[in-house]
């Protein structure tokens, strides 16, 4: 977590300042008993009666100066707490912009939002515990010591049995209490786990007769949770009543050692009752302190984690120099390709060269798992190639930024996403300064006009976030109007149309095929009839290039594209 | 979800307090019902009714003891102060009374060893009540879970459902655990304190009761405040995680259509308004406890320069002030925490009341009195008027007939969400019908058990459910009392033994959470070799196989041919060759079922059927215009 607070740097005055109130805050209120002790020898032994008055008065002025310090610290944590998010949730989101899918994919798209929304959540909220209480802990016990000693340090002896004692005991507690606090959260997962899957497979579980079974996995899961939960509290239930105990023994111990040395005229009585009170405010401070540092291992845990975030480098960045590309517009070229994923044994592609143009429909084919979907994302430079190069336009993808790459490229995902907004936002998506018409013409082609014609707002009708409004084939469709909207040079269908019934889907493809005389289109398709077609047809067989071709040369040549036809054809479809 | 019921299962178990005054800056939630909820929950603690009044004896006495003390311990210090002042006045024979002294001193040891024993038994014990009632709590939410139409979770998120059990629950597990016993001893010191001032000195109390207003009217107007802030800071915060998770899931297209630079403008400006609310809310709910203090200090000189005035005209004795001044410090205390508890109590009950809400959830309805067992079911289903819509007002199927013989094959047909699982749903009984009857073997599956109704079918659905655990595990689920030998086998019926064992743990690899350490398609081979063990008498299967790779598609298929082989069979089919093979075809569009008969019948009607499967399969001739 420390490493993490290198981002307070910018803020050291806000914090200096709170560590000056904080410490003015302590001394006021460590003054205010050696007030009243004065009061009390001074004031009340001599029956000075404008003496307490004075003193008095004075108390009152070191009780407005310690909460005005005290509203200043908490003015100036607040400020400095606040910024340290701002600034952290600024670096990590900026940060996770430039990753690419291979970072997206060692850490998880989930886990990433975490890190950027609740963990950093938990880190600012433990740091403005840290700034308005935490430090004031040991000021004050410090502080205390201090007073304490020069109010009679042979008394003070009485301290340092007690507070080991106490630091002992708080320190035996915790260490009891934390490997079950770890427990209880596994526990608590356990059982969370137990009823999702019970929520999520009930109609399974139900057409199994399992219901019974099930009770008993969530029973098991149920007992183990309460019994470290009542583990955990029965050691809680040790602390409080011993750190009282522990506190008041204290003071009688003070009281009978005090009343001695008040005897042999060491002491007197206001100073004893001021030792009193320092000794308790020590010790309560030791007692907020232990406290508050049950927090901190979870928000450590937390800051671990944003580090992660940002000690991750993107594997993808531009270079110094990047190259424009030239008047030749569409051209992809794979040369001897290569890519893995990170960790994997086998590569996900190896070896794969084709060309593509203008005019030229470009389909992938090929199981799951075969890299047709890794082949399309290597276009836009989601990821970098392991061997060989990527070529458009006469320039490496590797030279262009990555901008100018992405500009020429119109993608539609696999799964269709869009953001919250309205329609005509979400088309836009793809080309800012669309005009009305070049967005309706693309929805026309999409065959999105005839749904968003009955949505009462029309295209300023709003997309619900990850577009949970729309049925699956409206979101696809609106992501393909997207891609069209950009007019790009190339564009790449990643199995684009599987939420698409058959009749739509033959409708959007004849209005592609218009619509995109002069691009290049490579796609991945899982039906045989989508790329029966194409005039080059790519076959994938676990990463390797198994066939290219059109479909006559493939049926004549191809195993893997053969076998492929006849489990989705019949006989009298493939003659 | 709301940042309370976010923390809530953070919140340190066991500890007093937590960060103090916290609880106040968050508008509580109100419960409905009140009085009724606070009773239901009451009923839960019933049977540790024993222990609970122990608890409440404990708490009283070890309050009661510690709120003694300091005043036992001011006439120790007026003691010291006698003896002292004697001595000093020259009083012959005046020293200090140690005897009287040590004597209230070892008072005071016991009363905190007995004090702090108290605290100890009363917390240990009420560890054990919350516990355990919010065990039984969990368990009746959880068998209610098994009782619920599925009506029920259709309707609801997962989400939903699981924040009752899990947000909820562990709410009233909190404040069970501390917050309870919390208001006793908040109480009773509250009380007990003013007792103890006022036998010092009333005109003291007085003096300190008359900071209390001003605390009061301090706490509110910031509280109210602070509030409207929180409220800000939660909205901005809710924004901004929103378009961070939108952003992150749609990183690709981010990416690819270069919208990085404005992500990251909309992020800053989000995150410039988080901070500024942020930070108010930060401050105001922090200057709430220097107010307090401030004027708790204010008690404080004036219990000091009052009292001392008084002791210099004998009116109190010296050890009463040192008394006083722990009874103010102990006096704010309770007030903040009865105000805090005041509203962790409403939020409890609110949970409370979602809890019971879904308690009292309406059950299926009841299987009939003597509900039958068909113990060798042949397959045959009828379907003999049927009636059946979601909402009343919207039915879906009307005076629906289908007769199926043992054996055959049924084929549902229709475009993708065209309501395949409506069939499910009435075929299992998991929804009841509008009118008309469903049998099977002749008998109204109204008139069967549902355990007995639901063993005969198999399913294999697209989105296959397999639970954390290992693969032998999981294919064992279709049978309890399956052996290894028949584990292997089913895994062999379907195709799924040669991939288990090329696995590095064979049949002994756990399943993660999300099933993810194996593909699509080995998931529907596993789910099919479930449903062999099983040994099924009707089939309910999807064909839909669109994530699966080609190969393993074909054994898929060779998989669920085998499995088909002499049972009845539903199937939500995608090839030709199963419709056009079937005995039966369903067609289906928006959730109903609008044509029904065979392939050539259907063809021949040239109606909807005719229709997809002209677009469907012969689709080609167009796509070859096409692409």
């Amino acid at each position: 977590m420390l490493r993490l607070f290198r981002f307070l740097k910018p803020f050291r005055w806000l914090i200096a300042a709170v560590l000056v109130l904080v410490f003015i805050q302590s001394l006021s209120d460590l003054y205010l008993p050696t007030l009243m002790a004065d009061i009390v020898d001074d004031g009340v032994a001599k029956g000075d009666t404008p003496l307490i008055w004075k003193i008095g008065s004075y108390m009152l002025l070191i009780a407005a100066v310690g909460g005005i310090s005290s509203i200043g610290a908490s003015y100036f944590s607040a400020k400095a707490s606040a910024s340290f998010g701002r600034l952290v949730r600024e670096k990590v989101f900026g940060h996770v912009q430039n990753f690419s899918l291979q970072e997206f994919d060692k850490i998880g798209t989930a886990s990433l939002i975490t890190r950027t929304t609740n963990d950093i959540t938990q880190v600012q909220q433990v740091l403005i515990m840290i700034l308005r209480m935490m430090v004031m802990a040991p000021m004050m016990c410090i502080g205390g010591i201090i007073m304490a000693i020069s109010k009679d340090a042979k008394l003070s002896l009485v301290l340092v049995v007690a507070l080991p004692v106490l630091a002992g005991a708080i320190f035996a507690v915790v260490r009891k209490g934390i490997p079950l606090f770890k427990m209880m959260q596994v526990r608590i997962d356990k059982l969370n786990l137990v009823l999702r899957e019970g929520l999520t497979g009930i109609r399974v579980i139900r057409s199994f007769d399992r219901t019974n079974y099930e009770n008993k996995k969530f029973d098991a899961a149920n007992s183990d949770l309460t019994e470290t939960a009542i583990k955990v509290n029965k050691i809680m239930a040790v602390m409080m009543p011993l750190m009282m105990l522990v506190m008041n023994l204290s003071t009688v111990a003070i009281i009978a050692i005090g009343g001695l040395r008040i005897e042999n005229g060491d002491m007197e009585v206001g100073s004893l009752m001021a030792f009193i009170q320092y000794a308790m405010q020590i010790m309560f401070s030791l007692l907020m302190l232990s406290m508050l540092l049950v927090m901190v291992p979870r928000a450590s845990a937390s800051a671990v984690r944003i580090n992660e975030v940002l000690d991750m480098v993107p594997d993808i960045a531009d270079n110094a120099s990047v190259k424009n590309t030239g008047t030749r517009k569409g051209y992809v070229e794979f040369r001897d390709v290569t890519f893995s994923y990170p960790g994997a044994e086998q590569p996900a592609l190896s070896n794969i060269s084709f060309k593509a143009a203008p005019g030229e429909v470009t389909a992938i084919i090929g199981g799951t798992g075969s890299g047709k979907s890794t082949l399309v994302n290597l276009i836009p430079r989601f990821y970098d190639t392991a061997g060989g190069s990527i070529i458009i336009d006469d320039v490496d993808i590797r030279d262009l930024s990555q901008e100018a790459l992405r500009e020429k490229i119109g993608f539609v995902p696999q799964k269709a996403v869009l953001f919250t907004g309205t329609i005509a936002e979400n088309m836009r998506y793809g080309k800012e300064n669309a005009t009305d018409e070049e967005m309706e013409h693309a929805a026309e082609v999409a065959q999105a006009t005839e749904f968003i014609g009955t949505m009462k707002e029309g295209y300023g009708a709003s997309v619900s976030q990850g577009g949970n409004n729309l049925s699956g084939g409206q979101k696809q469709r609106l992501s393909i109007a997207r891609a069209l909207v950009r007019q790009p040079e190339i564009y790449v269908f990643d199995d684009s149309f599987s939420a698409l019934d058959f009749k739509t889907d033959a409708k959007l493809r004849a209005a592609l095929r218009k619509e995109t005389v002069d691009s290049t289109v490579l796609l991945v398709a899982q039906r045989v009839s989508t790329v029966l077609d194409a005039d080059r047809i790519i076959v994938l067989d676990e990463g390797q290039l198994a066939g290219i071709g059109t479909h006559q040369e493939l049926m004549e040549s191809c195993d893997v594209y053969r076998e492929i036809v006849y489990s989705q054809l019949s006989e009298e479809e493939i003659a | 979800m709301s940042e309370q019921k976010q923390n809530s299962p953070q919140r340190p178990k066991g500890i007093g307090m937590g960060p103090p005054g916290m609880g106040m800056m968050m508008p509580p939630q109100k419960a409905k019902d009140f009085k009724g909820t606070l009773k239901r929950l009451a009923a839960y603690l019933k049977p540790h009714r024993t222990k609970l009044v122990l608890v409440l004896l404990t708490a009283i006495l070890s309050t009661v003891f510690s709120i003694v003390s300091p005043k036992m311990m001011g006439h120790a210090t007026t003691k010291l102060y006698e003896g002292v002042m004697a001595t000093a006045q020259g009083v012959p024979g005046a020293r200090i009374d140690f005897d009287a002294i040590n004597t209230i001193l070892l008072t005071l040891v016991v009363l905190y060893l007995i004090s702090a024993a108290f605290g100890f038994i009363q917390q240990y014990l009420m560890a054990g009540v919350a516990q355990k009632t919010v065990y039984d709590l969990r368990k009746d939410v959880n068998s209610k879970f098994a009782r619920l139409p599925l009506k029920f979770f259709d309707s609801r998120s997962n989400g939903e459902v699981l924040s009752r059990v899990v947000n909820d629950v562990d709410n009233i597990s909190n404040t069970l655990q501390q917050s309870l016993t919390q208001l006793i001893t908040s109480f009773i010191t509250l009380v007990g304190v003013i007792v103890m001032m006022l036998t010092i000195s009333p005109l003291l109390t007085l003096i300190v009761f008359l900071t209390i207003p001003a605390s009061l009217l301090a706490t509110k107007a910031i509280a109210k405040r602070s509030q409207k802030y929180f409220a800000g800071q939660q909205a901005e915060l809710g924004r901004l995680n929103g378009h961070v998770e939108e952003m992150y899931t749609g990183h690709k297209i981010v990416k690819a259509f270069g919208h990085e630079r404005k992500s990251l403008d909309e992020f800053n400006e989000m995150n410039e308004k988080l901070y500024d609310s942020g930070w108010r809310a930060q401050f105001v709910s922090g200057i709430i406890m220097p107010i307090m203090s401030f004027i708790s200090n204010i008690g404080y000189v004036l219990v000091c320069v009052i009292g001392g005035l008084l002791v210099t005209r004998n009116a109190i004795k010296i050890g009463d002030i040192l008394a006083f001044i722990q009874y103010t410090r102990q006096f704010t205390m309770p007030i903040t925490q009865l105000a805090n508890i005041a509203n962790i109590i409403q939020s409890t009950i609110a949970s409370a009341e979602r809890v019971f809400e879904l308690l009292d959830e309406e059950d299926e309805v009841p299987e009939a009195k003597n509900a039958k067992a068909i113990s060798k079911p042949a397959g045959a289903v009828r379907f003999e008027q049927v009636d059946f819509g979601y909402k009343p007002d919207e039915p879906l199927i009307s005076g629906m007939n289908i007769d199926v013989k043992p054996g055959q094959t049924v084929a549902i047909v229709g475009p993708t969400g065209a309501g395949k699982t409506t069939m499910i749903n009435l075929l299992m009984r998991f929804y009841e019908l509008n009118g008309g009857r469903i049998t099977i073997d002749g008998e109204d599956i109204t008139a069967l058990q549902r355990r007995s109704l639901r063993r005969m079918f198999g399913m294999v659905l697209q989105d296959t459910w397999l639970f954390n655990g290992s693969i032998r595990d999981n294919i064992a689920y279709g049978r309890e009392d399956a052996t290894e030998e028949e584990v292997y086998q089913a895994a062999r019926a379907a195709h799924a033994d040669h991939f288990i064992r090329t696995l590095p743990d064979g049949y002994d690899t756990i399943l993660n959470e999300e099933a993810s350490n194996i593909s699509q398609g080995q998931k529907q081979l596993l789910t099919i070799a479930r449903a062999i063990l099983a040994d099924p008498s009707i089939l309910i299967l999807d064909e839909a196989t669109s994530s699966v790779d080609t190969r393993t598609e074909i054994i898929i298929q060779r998989a669920m041919g085998e499995l088909m082989n002499n049972r009845t069979s539903f199937v939500i089919a995608h090839r030709l060759s199963t419709i056009r093979g079937a005995d039966l075809i369903l067609v289906m569009n928006n959730g109903s079922i609008i044509e029904q008969g065979r392939h050539e019948e259907l063809l021949e009607q040239g109606g909807f059927y005719a229709d997809l499967y002209n677009s469907q399969f012969t689709g080609k001739r167009i796509t070859s215009e096409v692409v």
